[in-house]
């Protein structure tokens, strides 16, 4: 089975579309939403709706902490991003919130293990940048369900593979896109898949990635989308311009 | 696994007999076992002696050699067949190609001579090349992974075992994050040492312990047990060639010694330079080393020692960005009727395309016709003919000569321009060619207008066809030129 892993995809619709268009000609049978489906971007109705409707035909979803956010938005606005929130959640309808609020933090299929962060603590929403942070997430998760060989995660924005080395020590590796990667499943994996919609390494396209468990294969993608579009609806919804420069720097 | 009996069958495959029965693995000769016929190629199987279940490294390096065989292609690697789940019936079966390794050649009564040792040498740095340009190092070359055939172009390498390689798409399965020495002793480069792996150069060391080996029948730093023994290489020079073979020509010591450098950025940038040196033993720039005989002095050594005692892991370059950062640069120079306009362009060209990066190295090479040397004349002679074109391209190149960039100058003979322009840049992995748009002299005009496109078509690399312009055209002076030869 094919399963197309996305994450982070924060209310953009033009980077979750041509992601999705990737993913069916890639010959995915399944999706898994990873969480942050809102936030930042200018079309977080539209966004939850089309997810809503795959999750109905049978995709995996979880949720994030922006997600958690737009549900209860702070009341006192600190940050930039508690801005987003407060728009976030007028935007969505009292169902699609509801829908929000109800999702959970984890699932665990087989051996597959989505969790939005780190799998240690979920609701703390830790980073899992090094490969430290990864063996505790990867620790967590096993101590929990012995069988699951790959924790998919997003959070972070990029595209990282964790693998053990010859020591038993986790090792990190940064993916090169669209080449297949051998992910035999008698070792664990723990892979970041980067951000649909809000990449953050210097280049614009979205992330997402493509797990083949009757191959064991993972392909990690870059997806090039109408930046300019999603920029343009940022700026007339009147959302704070870093949102939008910050799509066009991929930063 | 225990040994499989003749005839018994794994996974749909028969096997016919064993082979090789190694300490990691068994590797038996295999057909398909409902009669399909050989894929074109017969076919070995490997199956590692330990199950999974073992854990230990070499079902590691056996996983690692599945991976990459896979995606590898070229006459330098065993073509891959499939292989078993790991878990369940691990195995890999590939082309079975028959030959002997390099191990024949070194235990020959008779040292090689060193025509020998170069062809040898270039098969070897041809398909290290080869494997490099496929983001893979091979990380373990010796003398039983190398296997040597004839091919119609000379003798041709066909490397084995890639159970200790490493490939830059992939994670790397056998690095630790205390980095520790992988690879065979005698044969590893002094940063796998240190733990570094994945540098192309990495392989040119131990092409250069193979060398070494040729030219003397001694091993350039033993085989050591130690890890101290393991860190010598660090800093230390090998014993001259010449002192076990006085004979031996300063040109092969110099490549050898220049192949087995302490520190990975002093070696040949590429193995593409390395297989170049074998193949025009004449322009090898030779160094002090080159005539040596004595071994380097205790006080170098000491100083050596105390830099290497710092040597530490630093991730190394993807081997196939490493290999375009070196390019090999060919400009194909008309043998006459060269106007100035056309010479001074192609120098701007190719000084372009060497760039400011140390490494390149410059191919300067004219086509001269058959028939232009003639063996009764003394002043017509082959000799006497290409000496003079030789000092005609060394004094067109005089001016590119930047320090870090090394030229050479090849004069070749053929009625077929392109033909022999196209081989001699397939035969030395040139990167970039770099000649005229038109041609030049109005006898051959008609025949030689195809000439660059030719090349340009068949040419395995990038080609850049150069217009003429002088510096100074806008003076109104040799205005004209161009439209006048471009059009011819």
């Amino acid at each position: 089975m094919r399963i197309a892993v996305l994450s982070d995809v924060h209310s953009n619709w033009h980077a979750l579309e041509a992601c999705l268009d990737h993913a069916h000609s890639q010959g995915a049978q399944a999706f898994a939403f990873l969480g942050d489906l809102v936030g930042y971007g200018a079309y977080p109705a539209q966004v939850v709706e089309r997810i809503m409707a795959l999750a109905d035909e049978g995709a995996l979803v979880i949720q994030g902490n922006h997600d958690a956010m737009a549900v209860s938005p702070p009341t006192a606005l600190t940050h930039v991003g508690d801005h987003g929130a407060a728009w976030t959640h007028a935007q969505l309808s009292p169902a699609q919130r509801a829908w929000l609020a109800g999702l959970p933090l984890t699932v665990q299929q087989g051996p597959l293990l989505l969790v939005h962060a780190s799998a240690e603590r979920p609701e703390r929403w830790r980073y899992v940048t090094d490969s430290l942070a990864a063996q505790h997430s990867l620790d967590a998760a096993s101590a929990q369900w012995p069988e699951v060989r790959y924790i998919l995660g997003g959070h972070v924005h990029q595209q990282t593979l964790y693998y053990r080395g010859a020591d038993k020590r986790l090792m990190s590796f940064a993916p090169q896109a669209q080449v297949p990667i051998p992910v035999p499943a008698h070792r664990q994996w723990l892979a970041t898949v980067g951000s649909v919609g809000q990449p953050r390494d210097g280049r614009t396209e979205a992330m997402y990635a493509l797990l083949d468990l009757g191959r064991a294969h993972l392909h990690f993608f870059r997806v090039a989308y109408d930046v300019a579009a999603a920029v343009a609806a940022i700026c007339a919804a009147g959302l704070p311009p870093f949102f939008a420069d910050r799509l066009e720097r991929g930063q | 696994m225990k040994l499989l009996e003749d005839g018994s069958v794994l996974d749909g495959f028969r096997v016919l007999s064993c082979l090789h029965s190694g300490g990691m693995a068994h590797i038996y000769r295999v057909v398909y076992a409902d009669g399909t016929p050989d894929p074109g190629f017969p076919m070995a199987m490997k199956v590692p002696r330990m199950a999974s279940g073992d854990g230990a490294e070499n079902i590691v390096s056996f996983e690692v050699e599945c991976h990459i065989l896979q995606v590898l292609s070229g006459p330098q690697v065993p073509r891959f067949v499939a292989n078993g789940d790991l878990e369940r019936v691990p195995y890999l079966v590939m082309e079975y190609v028959q030959g002997d390794t390099l191990e024949h050649w070194l235990d020959q009564p008779e040292p090689q001579d060193e025509a020998t040792i170069a062809a040898l040498g270039m098969a070897m740095a041809r398909a290290a090349h080869a494997l490099h340009k496929q983001n893979t190092v091979h990380l373990d070359l010796k003398p039983a992974n190398v296997l040597l055939r004839e091919s119609g172009s000379g003798l041709q390498a066909l490397l084995l075992d890639f159970g200790l390689s490493h490939h830059a798409h992939y994670p790397d399965l056998l690095a630790e994050q205390l980095r520790k020495a992988v690879g065979s002793p005698a044969w590893i480069a002094p940063e796998q040492v240190v733990g570094v792996r994945g540098d192309a150069r990495s392989d040119i060391f131990a092409i250069g312990v193979m060398l070494y080996q040729l030219c003397t029948g001694h091993l350039p730093f033993g085989a050591p047990r130690t890890p101290a023994g393991l860190r010598q290489r660090l800093w230390a020079d090998p014993v001259p060639p010449r002192k076990y073979r006085p004979a031996l020509s300063p040109w092969l010591q110099e490549v050898v010694l220049r192949c087995l450098e302490p520190e990975a950025a002093k070696r040949y940038p590429s193995a593409a330079h390395l297989a170049f040196d074998l193949a025009h033993p004449a322009q090898v720039q030779l160094s002090a080393r080159s005539h040596n005989t004595l071994p380097t002095p205790f006080r170098t050594h000491a100083l050596r020692w105390l830099k290497a005692a710092g040597m530490h892991y630093q991730p190394s370059p993807i081997a196939s960005e490493q290999i375009s950062e070196v390019p090999i640069v060919m400009v194909a120079l008309p043998y006459e009727n060269a106007t100035d306009a056309t010479l001074y362009s192609l120098r701007q060209a190719a000084a372009r395309s060497l760039g400011l990066r140390p490494g390149a190295r410059l191919a300067c090479v004219t086509v001269i016709p058959e028939g232009l040397t003639n063996t009764s004349d003394e002043a017509r002679s082959e000799t006497s003919v290409h000496r003079r074109y030789l000092a005609w391209l060394h004094h067109w190149a005089q001016a590119l000569n930047y320090p870090g960039h090394q030229t050479s100058c090849h004069v070749l003979e053929s009625g077929n321009v392109a033909q022999v322009l196209i081989d001699y840049a397939v035969g030395n992995h040139v990167h970039v060619i770099v000649m005229g748009a038109a041609t030049h002299g109005l006898k051959t005009q008609r025949l030689v207008a195809t000439v660059p496109i030719k090349v340009a078509m068949a040419a395995p690399c990038t080609v850049i066809l150069v217009k003429q312009a002088l510096p100074f055209a806008h003076l109104g002076s040799v205005g004209g030129l161009d439209e006048g030869e471009a059009s011819g």
